[in-house]
């Protein structure tokens, strides 16, 4: 699956929290879409993921435009 | 009179047919005409209303205020130079035509109101057409139609062929008739007309509601609402007016240019002009109205020259790319002065009769009010050029 | 004197400086928010780091509200995207609107903006725009159920100051929303001058990040916001127009 832009491999059927831990971010921190729909916090666990899967994982940082 | 006031009708409801549109202006003019402390100003507020490159609200109601009396000539000089600066040395000419005197209202101050006996006359199809062939003659190009408020006497299908017999001798044509709905005004504007003027009168609805006693007009909402409707319609442009010495003439002043004011944001396409006439007397001013009456039924009193000239000065300030209107109801040395330096509109050969344009026009109808300016559309031509000023039949290509 | 409150959005703030967070070591966010004495700062939406970076929010004082930006939009969708992430992230309903389709000088797309302001009103966002001060957009913008107008002053990060003011005071006499100046402005003096003319609050980053004392620089802007918004609630005085008036009398005609 493509975590971010990069291809990675993973089990099928790994939950959205599970890939967060083993990906190293904090669940608080990030906000994450799952083939451009967001997942929201509360649906992190029951969220299952196969390999075809595009997620994104974000959080604020300082900045705008330039 | 008291038993006769139990029965008319509630003059801010709706009578049936009449179109209610969503708008807040009304609320927002009404408020701040009632809080409007016009003494409240003092020479300091009108020195600065003066030199802002804007004006504020504030700074208009400084200007129409008893503090900026002193200071007319310096206002003066400053609407002069806004005047120079959006219009140029361009003064504008056109002329009314009544083609209607039937009414359907009681208004006390009126001439043409129901009650009072006067020649009725409404010109027919083929008169229209004499009348405009005549003043067409005189160099004319733009038109403004009138008639008396009847919707039986004059519908709108009757004011559209008027519209059309104009179009086609007219570039411009403006309509001062009775308010109408929005589609109404959109079929006027397929007819060729392209400017709406309503006169609210006073914008006192207590006031209005004791010069208005019966008829469509006597609804205060319905005819505010008018300058919307008919942008919503299609028309390019509306004006205002208070009729000056109904009701408390600063207040008044205050809030017709807020009605424009509103308008011109919430439409920003529109043109925006004002008329600015003072009460004058009528032909057959009914009794009642002449006699003792007058003080109890108005809270106006009699507008002067200087603030009547304060007044146009101040809307020009306020809203320096508006047209304003001079009235026929001054005298011509007053319109010579007055254009260019706040005015950017005249009347000429003006008659505010029917039939009296044409000499093919036999029957004639009475006046709704008399002039003092009954010079002919050459000699208006002639005192605008001698001002230094240019006159300008029309500018404005019809698309 | 009455207090004077910036209402935006329906909430109610003392500080008219909206401070930007890009260009600068986390570590001095607090002291530029203190010396601003900012009470809105902007923030961007990334891909997240794992590396364990230190996250932005913990350098950001209690009680001072997030305004994400859409930056990295090139259109409408995006921008909704990004913002929709944005209040997933858990901050509130703000956000700016920021869509560029030019990377060289990163000018607003007006049309897009608009389109973008008006599909995230309709989701219950409080939408700031950012957009090239142009009359006719602001309007739609209103239409759009904006809740600010943000016209810039200059080119982002340019820090040349009020390239567009003829513009900009256009807005602030028109519209009926704030006007939040913001990217372009450079100096303090320039954000003194843009709350004379009237705007409700001024947007800076770039000034500030760049400036060789963070704190200090965030300071005088602070201070110069708040002597050019009491220069405007004060009425300017008089400016001597040059030259004489007219002498012949303009009003000598009058009867009674």
């Amino acid at each position: 699956m493509k975590i971010n832009g990069v291809q990675k491999t993973y089990a099928d059927n790994i939950s959205v929290s599970e890939l967060l831990k083993q990906e190293g971010y904090l669940r608080e921190q990030v906000a994450v879409e799952l083939n451009e729909e967001i997942v929201s916090k509360d649906a992190y666990d029951t969220s299952l993921l196969k390999d075809s899967d595009v997620v994104e994982v974000v959080s604020f940082m300082g900045g705008g435009s330039r | 009179m008291k038993d006769e006031r139990q029965k008319l009708v509630n003059h801010m409801e709706y009578m049936e047919g009449m179109e209610q549109i969503d708008s807040d202006i009304m609320e927002k003019v009404i408020n701040a005409r009632d809080n409007y402390q016009a003494e409240a100003y003092t020479a300091q507020d009108v020195r600065r209303a003066i030199e802002h490159d804007k004006r504020t609200i504030e700074d208009f109601a400084a200007l129409l205020s008893p503090a900026a009396d002193v200071f007319l000539e310096e206002i003066a000089g400053k609407a002069k130079k806004e005047t120079e600066r959006h219009f140029g040395n361009s003064v504008y000419m056109f002329t009314p035509i009544y083609i209607s005197n039937y009414c359907e209202n009681y208004c006390i101050y009126c001439g043409f109101n129901c009650r009072n006996q006067i020649r009725r006359m409404k010109l027919k199809k083929t008169e229209i057409e004499k009348e405009m062939a005549a003043i067409a003659g005189t160099g004319l190009e733009e038109i403004l139609i009138l008639t008396g408020e009847s919707r039986a006497q004059s519908d709108v299908s009757y004011i559209g062929e008027a519209c059309k017999i104009a179009r086609s001798y007219f570039r411009m044509v403006g309509l001062e008739v009775y308010p109408m709905n929005t589609e109404e005004y959109a079929y006027l504007q397929s007819c060729g007309a392209d400017y709406v003027t309503v006169f609210q009168e006073t914008y006192d609805s207590d006031c209005y509601e004791t010069l208005h006693l019966s008829g469509h007009k006597r609804i205060f909402p319905y005819r505010f609402h008018a300058q919307e409707r008919a942008l919503r319609g299609g028309m390019r442009g509306v004006a205002f007016a208070a009729l000056l010495g109904l009701a408390d003439f600063s207040r008044d002043a205050f809030a017709t240019g807020l009605h424009a004011y509103y308008i011109q944001r919430k439409y920003p396409h529109a043109e925006i002009s004002f008329s600015c006439p003072r009460l004058r007397p009528v032909k057959t001013m009914t009794e009642s109205f002449r006699g003792a009456r007058k003080e109890e039924l108005m809270g106006g009193k009699e507008v002067s020259e200087r603030e009547l000239m304060k007044i146009m000065c101040a809307y020009r300030l306020f809203m320096p790319y508006a047209g304003i209107t001079v009235s026929t109801r001054e005298r011509a040395e007053f319109r010579n002065h007055v254009i260019g330096v706040a005015a950017t509109k005249i009347s000429a050969g003006v008659s505010t009769g029917i039939g009296s344009h044409s000499e093919e026009v036999k029957r004639q109808g009475d006046n709704q009010f008399e002039i003092a300016d009954e010079r002919n559309v050459s000699q208006v031509f002639q005192a605008i050029k001698e001002q230094g000023l240019q006159p300008v039949m029309n500018d404005y290509v019809y698309v | 004197m009455k207090q004077d409150i910036f209402m935006l959005g329906g909430q109610q703030f003392q500080s008219r400086f909206i401070l930007g967070s890009g260009k600068y070591n986390v570590n001095l966010i607090q002291a530029a928010v203190e010396n601003a004495k900012a009470q809105i700062i902007t923030l961007a939406v990334r891909r997240a780091n794992s590396s364990g970076e230190a996250n932005i929010l913990n350098f950001i004082p209690e009680g001072v509200t997030l305004l994400p930006n859409t930056s990295g939009a090139r259109t409408a969708e995006e921008a909704v995207r990004i913002a929709k992430l944005s209040r997933e992230l858990g901050c509130g309903d703000f956000v700016k609107v920021e869509i560029m389709r030019d990377s060289k000088y990163l000018l607003p797309d007006n049309q897009e903006t608009v389109r973008a302001t008006e599909w995230l009103a309709k989701e219950g966002f409080i939408v700031l725009p950012y957009m090239y001060p142009d009359l006719n957009t602001a309007r739609d913008l209103v239409n759009a159920g904006a809740a600010a107008v943000m016209p810039l002053a200059a080119p982002i990060g340019s820090n040349k100051g009020l390239a567009t003011r003829e513009f900009i005071q256009i807005l602030i006499d028109e519209i009926d929303l704030p006007i939040i100046v913001d990217a372009g402005i450079g100096r303090p003096s320039q954000a003194c001058e843009v709350m004379e003319m009237g705007a409700a609050a001024v947007m800076a980053n770039t000034a500030i990040a760049t400036a060789g004392n963070i704190p200090q620089m965030a300071s005088a802007f602070r201070r110069a916001i708040e002597a050019g918004r009491k220069a405007y609630l004060s009425g300017l005085g008089r400016v001597r127009e040059k030259g004489g008036e007219a002498s012949s009398p303009l009003t000598g005609f009058l009867r009674d």
